[in-house]
């Protein structure tokens, strides 16, 4: 497992360890490749495709985040291709779903938000679907609006594998996609929500939510769930 | 049907002063629409120019060119009472200051105070002041923005200036000295917002419970250091005013100088208030209709008629019923409700305005002069709060769940009382919102008031620029605000449809 292995990322050599995934190895050396649905000490799904590398030698992009490493690979993190790719998956999240960061409690603080800002999202190319979607406040504590949704799934990793509660899960299909607790359950009525609040601190964007915090004022600790699992693993 | 519609100087809800002087080339009301025009049989106003938002006015003729009938239309809607349904309530503030760039602070204080009463709690001490402070300054530069930027045209130019002048532009060249005042006026306004608030437009610093940082000393400093240039520019402009005022008499005879009841917030002792208080109703003789109405019971005394031909919804007085229950808001009707100001310069000025005019004000013409008094009024107010040791204290908000299913909150917003009425579920999400807007208290009163301006100013089967002008400045006194008033969204500013008895357009007019 320690076998160390030798990458090129952006042309510098960078010595690693076997088993880690591209990105890991990039955060680790301070190189900066964008992602949401990856979260530190969560599995990997590769769901948001703003990871997406050139691997020198493979004729697709690769998700940098779902990617184990090997000997001798050469990845650009960047390139005029890939950031036209990631602009459109930014852009196409805008158009899925209801984003009004002028109203949004999370606004300032929401990484969907900041990817859109730091790769010049100044408007939507696609039509917006304009969903009719729900907004669930039943829970006393937390409420869930599947307006500012990405379907990240960290929320559902979160509960599954740090809290072990797994009371989150996607159902449906394609754009139909919905964040469901507990088999259809109202949130507030989940018998297995423990009411952590983990899933909310996960959260990329205001789709989860503290209650009463008035526009711009929920931040969200991520660090302290990713740190969670780094303190166990060095038990 | 005949219509031609000429634009002219066509300014927008922003940033008026910019789009003042943008639009100068382009003025000119009426040339198009007088030439090559044959016997038509409509005018139109379209749009009203240097209003926030956008109307439409019709004036029906009979076949003697004499006028039997004037519509004011607002032209879209926005739905806003709608599509809250299902938001959680603390969310409000945020979402109905969207309602307007101009005034987005009195949106914030209505629904923070909506939002205060569905958590059941006293806000801290401090954070009232607080509130009752970034309101004093908005005052001051709407106030300022309806005097300088959008009036004072009319006002300092005259209302008979070539069109093409008759704007900021124009002002600058005749009067720089009162628009660097007006700039000046605003600005102060507009920087003690963002002082406080962190933003001067859409600030998110008033939340349910209170406001979301305390003040600080050096703000407090500041502010206090730039007050009295503030309050000398007001001064100085009542003193310009009361003098203009002998050139107007025809306008204050005829701009909605007519017998109405007016409604505004008072304190318990009769006083003016702008952030609380409770309704007061005073009949055109000054005689009182009802005292000390609590926000929670404005229903009891406010309905609201649907319009067939506006977007905009007319509220009536509901014990005297639609539409004899005519009121008024705004600060005319404010300086008519109260007993008093309650603070030494103003008191003093609305001494002089009563000596002149009369206890009861009645013509619109005098929302200007009123608008100036409450100026003061709020520059002295913002003095005295920053006065009270308590407004630094740190404790200012107050944290509670939904302990109420309903709630209303009423401030005086510079066009007058807004009302903001919410009903949520047990968790808290909306499930029914009412909005009631200064500007739509004021509706039957502008309708009404077009009559009177345009049965003096209107005779023949065309809009002369003279009328024009006047049947909008009618309108500008009002300083209606459409936009918050249907809660809308739009492009145009004001239109006047001149139209004979069997509906024939006359003439039509962008302003």
């Amino acid at each position: 497992m320690t076998e160390k292995v030798k990458v090129r990322i952006d042309g510098e050599v960078i010595a690693a360890t076997a088993g880690q995934t591209i990105l890991e190895v990039a955060r680790t050396n301070n190189k900066y490749i964008p992602a949401l649905c990856y979260m530190e000490g969560l599995s990997t799904v590769g769901a948001c495709r703003l990871c997406m590398v050139e691997v020198s030698g493979v004729s697709r992009l690769l998700p940098a985040c779902t990617t184990p490493i090997q000997e001798g690979l050469a990845v650009a993190t960047t390139s005029p291709q890939l950031e036209s790719y990631r602009k459109m998956a930014l852009e196409l999240l805008f158009a899925e779903r209801n984003h009004v960061c002028a109203v949004c409690v999370s606004s300032g603080h929401c990484e969907l938000q900041t990817l859109a800002q730091e790769h010049g999202v100044t408007s939507v190319r696609y039509p917006y679907s304009y969903p009719r979607l729900s907004v669930d406040t039943t829970h006393p504590r937390f409420v869930l609006d599947h307006n500012r949704c990405i379907l990240c799934s960290r929320c559902v990793r979160t509960c599954a594998e740090v809290e072990g509660a797994h009371v989150w899960d996607v159902a449906g299909r394609g754009v139909g996609s919905r964040l469901v607790s507990e088999l259809q359950r109202p949130w507030g009525e989940s018998t297995s929500c423990t009411s952590c609040g983990k899933c909310v601190q996960a959260c990329p964007t205001g789709a989860m939510a503290e209650k009463g915090w008035a526009v711009e004022e929920m931040t969200k600790r991520r660090a302290a769930v990713s740190r969670l699992t780094s303190m166990r693993e060095g038990e | 049907m005949t219509t031609k519609k000429a634009t002219a100087e066509g300014l927008r809800l922003a940033s008026a002063a910019a789009e003042d002087v943008g639009s100068a080339g382009n003025t000119g009301a009426t040339q198009p629409a007088e030439a090559q025009r044959p016997a038509m049989q409509t005018v139109t106003i379209n749009h009203v120019s240097r209003i926030e938002g956008h109307a439409k006015i019709t004036i029906k003729l009979d076949d003697a060119g004499r006028v039997t009938d004037t519509q004011f239309h607002v032209t879209q809607v926005r739905g806003f009472e709608k599509f809250v349904e299902g938001r959680p309530y603390y969310e409000m503030p945020s979402i109905t200051s969207r309602i307007c760039g101009i005034c987005p602070i009195s949106h914030l204080l209505a629904s923070s105070k909506a939002c205060d009463e569905i958590m059941a709690v006293r806000i801290p001490r401090a954070a009232a002041q607080l509130r009752e402070l970034v309101h004093c300054a908005q005052f001051v530069q709407s106030h300022a923005l309806s005097f300088f930027h959008l009036s004072a045209p009319d006002l300092l130019l005259g209302m008979d200036a070539d069109p093409a002048r008759r704007n900021v532009a124009g002002l600058l060249e005749e009067h720089p000295e009162a628009l660097r005042d007006g700039i000046a006026l605003r600005k102060f306004g507009q920087q003690v917002i963002e002082r406080l608030a962190k933003e001067r437009i859409h600030p998110s610093w008033v939340v349910p419970g209170g406001v979301n940082t305390a003040l600080d000393p050096q703000v407090r400093a500041k502010t206090l250091e730039e007050l009295p240039s503030a309050m000398a520019i007001v001064q100085r402009t009542l003193a310009l005013w009361k003098r203009a005022l002998d050139g107007f008499p025809e306008e204050i005879a005829s701009f909605s100088n007519f017998p109405t009841m007016y409604c505004g917030l008072v304190g318990p002792d009769g006083s003016l208030r702008l952030y609380d208080g409770n309704l007061r109703f005073v009949a055109a003789d000054g005689s009182m209709v009802a005292d000390q109405v609590r926000p929670e019971d404005y229903a009891t005394h406010i309905g609201e008629a649907s319009m067939t031909d506006s977007y905009l919804k007319a509220p009536y007085y509901k014990p005297i019923g639609f539409p004899e229950g005519i009121y008024r808001v705004g600060p005319l009707a404010r300086l008519n409700v109260a007993d008093r100001c309650g603070t030494p310069l103003a008191d003093a000025e609305l001494e002089a305005y009563r000596a002149r005019f009369g206890r009861i004000v009645q013509s619109g013409f005098h929302y200007h002069y009123a608008r100036l008094i409450e100026a003061l009024y709020a520059l002295e107010r913002m003095e005295q709060l920053l006065a009270e040791p308590s407004i630094l204290e740190t404790k200012v908000r107050a944290h509670a769940g939904v302990n109420n299913l309903e709630g209303t909150g009423i401030i005086e917003a510079p066009r007058g009382s807004l009302i903001h009425h919410y009903k949520v579920n047990e968790n808290g999400a909306i499930t029914w919102a009412n909005l009631i807007v200064a500007t739509g208290h004021n509706n039957l009163a502008i309708t009404r008031g077009v009559r009177q301006v345009a049965e003096q100013f209107i005779s023949g089967k065309k809009i002369e620029e003279a009328a024009l002008n006047r049947v909008s400045a009618l309108v500008r006194a009002y300083d209606p605000c459409l936009s918050c008033s249907t809660h809308q969204f739009g492009v145009a500013a004001v239109a006047i449809t001149l139209m004979g008895p069997d509906g024939e357009v006359f003439d039509e007019v962008t302003t």
